[in-house]
């Protein structure tokens, strides 16, 4: 890691979340998938947020940019970008705001690109709308990006079914950072890729990341893929950050039951084969408090250590 | 689970019949239209074999033919050649058409999605009772087999890890671990020799995954079941499986005792994917020249690292093994000479360009 590690407070934050509170209202009831969550992002930092599906972690990345839509609602918090308040903008401010200060990779985004269009067509398309350059400077750049993440520029006339899944998710890679963005949201950039595929472009990112100084946040359950990413990372459970540190330290010394139970869930590729236990099924933690700083640096949602190994215990069989 | 390291699988295996023996199995798939006479060869000339009692994993990148492999063993998909043994008896030769009843009970499949295997509109206790009519295990209108029936079901139940008053509830009132311990309870309903497991936890979420592959340990330690594991997480299968076999372009390329194998990748295509495995304890390994140089060696080889194996001469055409280390993990590469057929390779190799091409 040659990128300096950020900690609370020492830059100013490009991304700054506060107390975000997210809801899915319904009409008899709502379900907060997002409760009371704060975290910061600094300059050049990568962030990972890990969890399980439905812990809320994609909800916090759609907040991020503005698109939930009904039922979802945010019902408190905070959310400031640069210093302007992402919750106060307006339409005009917003698509300004989209792709050129926050760009963001979905899952599956691949699958996202547009069949009945070429690649080239579709990465000019960036630069003709949002940054206003003629139909053949837009295509230079377009070769430009694709050579960013070690593409042939010939590609440039292929079509989206003509790409292998990896060629096409660096296609979106190189279309998220097209306009320079500071901050890049990746939700499970990889998850439908093979290993080597997905090592391939995690490197990428890496280098793009170093080239071009922006901050991410990085979304994904594998653990061990995020300790390898992310300078700082934070474990969600049910809504809440139940932990929040530098990933290495994360990685050596999780606090909370639930994290080492996700770290737990990934057998190592080398060493003894030692019986793991995961997380048993049926096992839930309830009202999770807010965050303690067990360490400096590292917050752990204070837990009832005996109740819930008492909890872990009693579900295991 | 209270010894400190999983046990390795009995050391009779391979005095018995194989539980279940694959040879020289291939599958061809005709692609184009109704006058074209391509085909795709999916697979080709797979032997494999799975003692009582054993635990095989078969890892490799989706476009490999694990999961056609599975289908034929399955017997959901025709095989174009070669011979699949159950308890020693060819099956292809004795239900040539398709799967007997009998066969069925002797092999049972667990899938991938938990949520599209079990029918919505049914009970628990349904889809666990069917198995067991279907197979003569119980449930027969004798009088007296009723309380025997439920006593099964729920003896099922505890087994896999589920409270018995599960049986009332609809599937979508379990979790995905849950369904996938149900799918698994069925399986079991007909007492198997062999279950045939694909990808049964890429599925499900991480922290319950284990609990699974614990759950299949556990079936196999105590009941000897026989399981095919197969699935793209190489460290899941080094978990579970006594054996891992390594696919590629419809073809193994490697196999031997798993934590030997995964510790010393002969083939360049495993060394690849162990590499390409996300781990923290060697974070910065990606090396793209050592990478380019690993894809070079699997698609166009020059030479081999077993030229001098005095057991087997090196060949280019034939697909010959060679013995990696110890004869007691029976852990064997092919000849690197031997190329895979043009435009065979897994898409991963083959299209990707390299930096500085």
């Amino acid at each position: 890691m040659t990128v300096s590690q950020t900690s609370f407070g020492s830059h100013e934050p490009v991304l700054d979340v506060k107390n975000l509170t997210v809801k899915y209202v319904g009409d008899s009831r709502s379900t907060t998938a997002v409760n009371d969550v704060s975290f910061s992002i600094g300059a050049g930092e990568v962030f990972g947020l890990a969890g399980e599906s439905g812990c809320g972690k994609s909800t916090i990345a759609n907040s991020i940019m503005r698109l939930l839509k009904d039922p979802a609602k945010i019902a408190a918090g905070s959310i400031s970008f640069g210093g302007k308040d992402v919750l106060a903008m307006n339409q005009d401010e917003l698509r300004r705001f989209r792709w050129q200060d926050v760009a963001m990779v979905f899952q599956s985004a691949m699958n996202s690109l547009n069949p009945v269009l070429t690649i080239g067509e579709q990465m000019a398309d960036i630069f003709t709308t949002h940054a206003g350059y003629p139909r053949k400077e837009s295509l230079r750049r377009a070769a430009q990006l694709l050579e960013l993440v070690r593409m042939d520029p010939a590609r440039l006339k292929s079509y989206p079914h003509q790409l292998s899944g990896g060629m096409r998710q660096r296609a979106v890679i190189a279309m998220a950072v097209a306009l320079k963005p500071s901050l890049l949201i990746l939700d499970e950039p990889t998850t439908a890729l093979d290993v080597v595929v997905q090592q391939e472009i995690m490197a990428q990112i890496k280098d793009l990341q170093r080239e071009l100084g922006f901050s991410v946040l990085f979304i994904t359950h594998d653990m061990s893929l995020m300790v390898e990413l992310s300078h700082r990372m934070a474990v969600m459970y049910g809504g809440r950050i139940v932990e929040t540190a530098k990933a290495h330290d994360i990685y050596t010394a999780p606090g909370h039951p639930y994290t080492q139970a996700l770290m737990g869930a990934f057998p190592p590729l080398t060493g003894p084969r030692i019986p793991l236990k995961g997380l048993p099924d049926g096992v839930k933690f309830r009202n999770i408090p807010d965050l303690a700083e067990i360490a400096p640096g590292h917050f752990v949602a204070p837990f009832d250590a005996d109740a819930e190994a008492a909890v872990l215990e009693g579900a295991a069989q | 689970m209270s010894h400190a390291v999983l046990s390795p699988a009995r050391p009779d295996v391979s005095s018995l019949t194989p539980a279940l023996e694959v040879r020289g199995l291939g599958k061809s798939f005709h692609i184009g239209g109704l006058f074209s006479s391509q085909a795709v060869r999916a697979l080709h000339g797979v032997d494999l074999t799975i003692g009582r009692g054993e635990i095989v994993a078969l890892v490799g990148e989706s476009g490999s033919g694990k999961s056609t492999l599975a289908r034929c063993v399955a017997r959901l998909e025709k095989p174009s050649e070669g011979a699949i043994l159950v308890d020693g008896v060819d099956v292809l030769k004795r239900d040539r058409f398709q799967a007997s009843r009998e066969f069925r009970s002797q092999l049972q499949m667990v899938f991938q999605d938990p949520f599209g295997s079990l029918n919505p509109a049914h009970r628990i206790e349904h889809f666990l009772r069917r198995s067991l009519t279907i197979h003569g295990k119980g449930g027969t209108r004798q009088r007296g087999s009723e309380e025997q029936t439920r006593r099964r079901l729920e003896e099922l139940m505890t087994t896999v890890g589920l409270q018995a008053d599960m049986l009332d509830s609809y599937p979508h009132e379990l979790s995905g671990g849950q369904r996938q311990r149900v799918a698994i309870a069925r399986a079991l309903a007909v007492e198997p020799n062999v279950i045939l497991a694909d990808e049964p936890t890429s599925m499900l979420d991480v922290s319950v995954r284990i609990g699974v592959l614990n759950l299949m340990r556990k079936l196999r330690d105590e009941q000897g079941i026989s399981m095919l594991y197969i699935t793209h997480d190489l460290a899941s299968a080094r978990y579970l499986a006594d054996r891992t076999a390594v696919m590629f372009a419809g073809e193994i390329v490697e196999e031997g005792e798993s934590l030997d194998l995964l510790a010393n990748p002969a083939h360049p295509y495993t060394q690849l994917l162990v590499s390409a495995v996300p781990d923290p304890a060697r974070a910065g390994s990606y090396d793209p020249i050592h990478r380019a140089q690993l894809r070079q060696a699997v698609m166009a080889s020059a030479g081999c690292a077993f030229e001098n194996d005095p057991e087997q001469r090196c060949s280019s055409k034939e697909p010959v093994r060679h013995q990696v280390g110890d004869p007691l993990n029976r852990h064997w590469v092919r000849c690197h000479l031997y190329r895979p057929r043009a435009g065979a390779g897994g898409h991963a190799l083959a299209t990707e360009p390299e930096p500085g091409d």
